[in-house]
């Protein structure tokens, strides 16, 4: 690839990318109601996406080879148990990860 | 400036796991251009402009391919076509923030919308601002880890093996706030057990658009149950 094909390409990625983050707002401008069907979607949207988001996290797990998801696993049931017993957001993340780290780097 | 320097203070504190992330995430991506032959200019104009983690890791293999703009595009809006829900979800959240509304739409990656949709402001903290901040800071720290990486990535000796964990611990972190906080949990079961479905059908690089179909078909399905238990809330 030439420089100005490179540059093309990495153009074609930018506008990829703010077309995704700005349509919403372009289709549903401040000024005019927003439809109801589309309240609804962002009322309920946020909780799925959430979900989506965790899947989309550990989407390179495999979990019929190597260590088959358990460090996973184990980890995220210590994030879900610190969070639930101190709620403290930094803790909580903090812990299953230095958790998932010595389970990768010394027991699996 | 007081109302600027108290949203930052607010700020702050929510963004240090993802600063943990993104240099992390950043520092393999800078690395990653750097031994596929790319001078450090590269990925640290990439993360200013492109702010998207992991359609920039696909890049770097379209720049290594054949000329293909199109293509480019395409990939690129289907990777990312999950904002397209975030966008939809904060159209109330990001009415009124004057002229940083701009910013903050084209900086509304996976964390910022996280951060700016669940966080709790304190009432006296100006909301617009904090989001500007919270935005702001996750885009310095992916920036910054991109361009370190790019140039110096090749010495780390330090066995960070494990720590891509942070943004996994934080996705589950805001799920569980979320479930929390709602009275009813049926989107929040439809978005993990549709994806995960969606996974084990179509594999880590095909799963994204066909979970997010399914999970507004099946949203838009359960229209008027759901719209009655929501308004309750």
């Amino acid at each position: 690839m030439t420089f100005p094909q490179r540059i093309i390409t990495i153009l074609m990625v930018i506008l990829g990318t703010m077309l995704t983050r700005f349509l919403p707002f372009l289709l549903f401008p401040a000024g005019k109601p927003t439809p109801k069907s589309i309240q609804y979607l962002g009322k309920v949207l946020p909780a799925a996406v959430f979900g989506l988001l965790v899947i989309y996290s550990l989407r390179n797990v495999s979990v019929l080879t190597g260590t088959h998801g358990l460090p996973e696993l184990i980890a995220i049931l210590v994030v879900v148990l610190l969070h639930l017993w101190k709620r403290q957001m930094l803790l909580s993340i903090a812990g299953g990860t230095v958790c998932y780290m010595l389970l990768v780097q010394f027991v699996f | 400036m007081e109302t600027r320097k108290k949203a930052f203070k607010a700020a702050f504190p929510h963004t240090i796991p993802i600063f943990a992330g993104f240099w992390f995430l950043g520092l393999t991506y800078g690395i990653y251009m750097h031994v596929s032959g790319f001078r450090f200019l590269y990925p640290m104009l990439m993360s200013l402009t492109i702010f998207a983690g992991s359609v920039e890791f696909v890049t770097v293999d379209m720049l290594l391919g054949a000329f293909h703009p199109l293509q480019a595009l395409a990939m690129t809006l289907m990777i990312n076509a999950r904002h397209l829900f975030y966008g939809i979800s904060m159209l109330d959240t990001y009415k009124n923030t004057g002229r940083k509304k701009a910013y903050l739409i084209f900086g509304l990656c996976d964390e910022s919308f996280s951060i700016n949709y669940t966080a709790n402001v304190p009432p006296d903290v100006d909301r617009g601002w904090f989001m500007f901040f919270v935005t702001l800071l996750n885009h310095f720290y992916w920036f910054s880890g991109s361009t370190l990486g790019g140039l110096f990535g090749s010495l780390i000796q330090f066995d960070t093996e494990g720590l891509d964990f942070v943004m996994t611990a934080m996705f589950v972190v805001i799920f569980l706030e979320q479930w929390l906080k709602d009275k009813t949990h049926t989107p929040a079961l439809l978005g993990l057990g549709l994806s995960l479905l969606c996974l084990l059908l179509f594999k880590a690089d095909g799963f994204l658009i066909p979970a997010m179909a399914s999970i507004l078909a099946v949203l838009m399905l359960l229209r008027s149950p759901l719209e009655r238990k929501v308004r309750t809330q």
